[in-house]
């Protein structure tokens, strides 16, 4: 493609040659549809899961708009349980953990000095899986079924009395869709960071951003079940008579919410926790040293991994469970944050004892923290159990849980798409106009969930589609839909500064920020090879230390150039030792054809064409055999004893 | 180039005898996926137990009988022992012998759908006392059982795929067994499940 290539010096023009013919892929129609490449996979994740995001967005803008005055008739009550809902489950399921998975399948094996992904045929069919989930619940909207019992669908609300339709059948069936590929993707880093580090990089040198994801892989490993039990539940109670939620005959709508929970609490750090490992991976640039305290931060991510799992009963302290259980989930609720207070303090000394580069990703940085921490507070409040009774199922949940998630996700997902944009297109963004959006999308956010805090002590309950005039309470939501609507003018432009960086931006170097980690040491943006040496890791910090760097250039070995195939190495889970060369596998359409059948199979349920259905299990059973088949090997190879 | 002869020489590769050297990534990924179901079964039976506690009166409700044990007595019998072909095979492949692995995989397989036929027997007669409508109860027995049940089909379908690729020749030895290894991961987990639904749904009740 590009004839700048810098030679490197460790690899010859020879074995540049052979990696790229072994590992590029031409531009084709059939390229695109099984490429297992993944950074284009990694882009891909990141261009759906922000499309979803405006779709989530602009719903959210359409029931600003109706909130904006009292009694407004701009949507119906039916329009705005779907759009409550959708906006909800998108943000939570479509958006955050697939876009900060998106970050993990482009950054993960740079970061860790790999040539792709453990596993890259699971790694596009957890791509195709989470596009297609997408569209299936995102296409219920036009035809008025989309779902209605909010992102949390609690029942009895949601059983088939009382929400009749396909809506929750889109829900339940939607997100058992989804689980696939978030399952898969989350396998998929666990073993990519253990199996595929590059040889010297020990546990204590892996970049905070991979224990991040590997910490967050672990927790949808235990936590996804969960929420996949109830919808399967859910949708059997729905559709074929069970009675797992119906106490009339022995079942219990509170074991929903125990479940639903169970997930959901894990979850809010599922979501977090990578955007966390985003900031100790954008801080050492723009601070110019590494993260203090990496040791406590890596703890503080591993024990939020394991509290997170005994925190859910405070999302349910107002259903008259007992007090002793109050008691207990109220103090686990208490001690979670300190391991977050540790991450806090830890990026605070950072800043205070580094040099601060005032850039648009740090300005984000900043932002998270003043957004993160508020929504931190008001969390420490409803660890209190008396305070959550007064002001649960109001705005002021609503304030808190946006100052978490748009403090804790979206803040620090806007940093890392400024701070690596240069690396995945080759291209600078504008620093004027990423600074206008920074402050635009900041104020807003302040402007338009700030005063939900003030209606929601007034008494304003959420999800309510319109409201009478009310003291104190048409003022704040004319200015929460004004903050909203600033915010989206900021989300605007960082699109606009996304497309101008492409379109006109000034070539990137390899490492315009000096950063720290190994992707800074490829070219901007990578060859699909990735490294033309695999690096030997000789530090925490492997570009800015020299032995780690010649290590890739006038000390390269030709055991790490591995230009005789699609070839990457192997090294022990603990010690980051060398073990073996392993062939990766070429590009294939198979993960888009199991991903297509698990749709059928998926589309067959909803509509209750069983026969389809059967079908389809059988196309997937058939796929997933051919895909696993053995290729043929001479006895020698094999070790076949006479 | 000497240097390079001489690093070719003392690599890894070079110095290893056994092959493949240390746990393979689909070692690493069916150990998370085996992990994941686990933790989907450990809900199930949770649900199991928040439900009839929650419930609080007698259990079974709504005048189902207790569970009888004999057969399922009979189909623990079946199917815990059914991993001991299946390591026999799986040891066998490592050291090459395709013999071993052909007939560990039958009998496994043997096994393993004499354990579905009978837990078909008992369907068949527990549908005339309730059903997956009844009530809570029959949801849970028919979801778990047959949830656990479809495992086992999995398990089996996997199974005779192995040894169809193990007939065919060509595919497994002592250098490439990683299949084998792995389904054979899965299998063991489908047997070890049993014993928990074993312990929840028939005899807990009892208890």
């Amino acid at each position: 493609m590009s004839t700048t290539t810098a030679p490197s010096p460790g690899a010859g023009q020879e074995d540049l040659a052979r990696l790229e013919a072994h590992w590029g892929e031409r531009a084709s129609l059939r390229s695109w549809f099984s490429t297992v490449d993944h950074k284009r996979i990694g882009r891909r994740y990141l261009v759906t899961a922000s499309l979803f995001f405006v779709l989530a967005g602009t719903s959210a803008l359409a029931m600003r708009t109706q909130l904006a005055r009292p009694e407004s008739n701009l949507l119906s009550p039916e329009e705005y349980n779907q759009l409550f809902t959708m906006h909800g489950t998108a943000m939570i399921f479509l958006f955050a953990t697939p876009m900060l998975f998106g970050f993990g399948n482009y950054l993960v094996p740079l970061m860790i000095g790999s040539r792709d992904m453990a596993f890259p045929k699971l790694n596009a069919f957890g791509y195709w899986v989470f596009l297609f989930a997408g569209l299936f619940m995102w296409a219920s909207l036009p035809f008025g079924a989309a779902p209605n019992g909010g992102w949390f669908a609690y029942v009895p609300l949601t059983d088939d009395r009382n929400t009749p339709g396909l809506h929750m059948d889109v829900y339940t069936l939607g997100l058992l869709f989804l689980g696939i590929a978030t399952t898969a993707g989350s396998i998929n880093f666990i073993v990519t960071a253990l199996k595929l580090r590059a040889p010297g990089m020990s546990l204590n040198r892996v970049p905070l951003f991979v224990w991040a994801i590997v910490a967050t892989a672990f927790m949808v490993i235990f936590a996804l079940p969960a929420l996949n039990l109830d919808n399967a539940m859910l949708f059997l109670d729905r559709r074929f008579g069970t009675h797992f939620f119906d106490p009339e005959a022995a079942g219990n709508v509170l074991l929903w919410q125990h479940l639903f929970w169970i997930f959901g609490h894990p979850d809010v750090y599922i979501i977090v926790m990578p955007a966390l490992g985003i900031v100790s991976a954008v801080l050492p640039a723009f601070t110019r040293r590494g993260v203090v305290g990496y040791v406590l931060i890596v703890l503080a991510i591993v024990s939020i991994a394991i509290i997170s799992f005994g925190v859910w009963v405070h999302h349910m302290f107002a259903t008259g469970l007992p007090h002793l259980s109050y008691s207990f989930f109220s103090a686990a609720s208490t001690i979670i944050t300190i391991p977050s207070g540790i991450q806090i303090f830890a990026w605070l000394a950072t800043m205070m004892l580094g040099r601060l580069v005032v850039r648009v990703p740090l300005l984000f940085l900043v932002g998270f923290i003043v957004t993160f921490v508020l929504g931190g507070l008001t969390g420490a409040m409803f660890a209190l159990t008396a305070f959550d009774q007064q002001v649960t199922d109001s705005y002021f949940v609503v304030a808190h849980f946006h100052y978490v998630l748009i403090g804790g996700a979206v803040f620090p997902i806007l940093a890392a798409i400024y701070y690596w944009l240069p690396k995945m297109t080759g291209r600078m963004y504008h620093e004027g106009l990423g600074k206008w959006a920074f402050w635009l999308f900041f104020t807003g956010m302040q402007v338009a969930f700030f005063p939900m805090h003030l209606s929601g002590l007034f008494g304003m309950p959420r999800r309510v589609y319109t409201y009478r005039d009310e003291p104190g309470w048409d003022v704040w939501n004319m200015v929460s839909t004004i903050g909203a609507y600033i915010l989206a003018v900021g989300l605007l432009l960082v699109l606009i500064g996304v497309v101008h960086a492409i379109r006109r931006g000034r070539p990137a170097p390899p490492d315009p920020w000096c950063g720290d980690t190994l992707e800074w040491s490829t070219e901007s943006p990578p060859r699909p090879y990735n490294f033309p040496v695999l690096p030997q890791v000789h530090s925490l910090h492997p570009t800015w230390d020299q032995p780690s760097r010649s290590s890739m250039a006038e000390d390269a070995t030709p055991d790490r150039i591995l230009a005789d195939g699609r070839r990457t190495l192997f090294t022990s889970e603990l010690d980051g030792r060398r073990e073996r060369v392993v062939e990766m596998p070429e590009a294939s359409l198979q993960p888009l054809l199991l991903a297509l059948a698990m749709l059928v199979f998926f589309t067959a349920m909803l509509f209750a064409w069983y026969p389809f259905a059967v079908a389809a299990a059988v196309a997937v059973a058939v796929i997933i055999a051919w895909w696993l088949w053995p290729p043929r090997r001479p006895e020698e190879e094999l070790g076949v004893a006479r | 180039m000497s240097s390079r002869n001489l690093a070719a020489a003392t690599s890894t590769e070079a110095l290893t005898t056994e092959l493949p050297v240390g746990r393979s990534t689909g070692w690493w990924g069916m150990v998370m996926f085996v992990t994941t179901e686990a933790t989907l079964f450990a809900c199930l039976l949770g649900s199991y137990f928040y439900l009839r506690f929650q419930h609080g009166g007698e259990w079974p409700p709504g005048g189902i009988a207790q569970p009888k044990l004999l057969r399922p007595l009979v189909m623990t019998a079946v199917l815990l022992p059914s991993s001991l072909p299946m390591i026999w095979a799986d040891r066998g492949i490592r050291r090459g012998s395709r013999r071993r692995l052909r007939y560990g995989l039958v009998a496994t397989i043997l096994l393993g759908t004499t354990f579905l036929v009978l837990q078909a027997t008992e369907y068949a007669e527990l549908f005339h006392e309730f059903t997956l409508t009844t009530n809570a109860y029959g949801s849970l027995f028919f979801v778990i059982t047959g949830f656990h049940g479809l495992h086992v089909l999995i398990g089996l379908t996997m199974l005779s795929w192995l040894l169809a690729a193990a007939l065919r020749g060509g595919s497994f030895g002592a250098h490439r067994h990683d299949r084998v290894r792995n389904a054979a991961i899965y299998w063991h987990f489908v047997d070890a499940v049993w014993a928990a639904i074993l312990f929840t749904i028939y005899l807990s009740p009892r208890l």
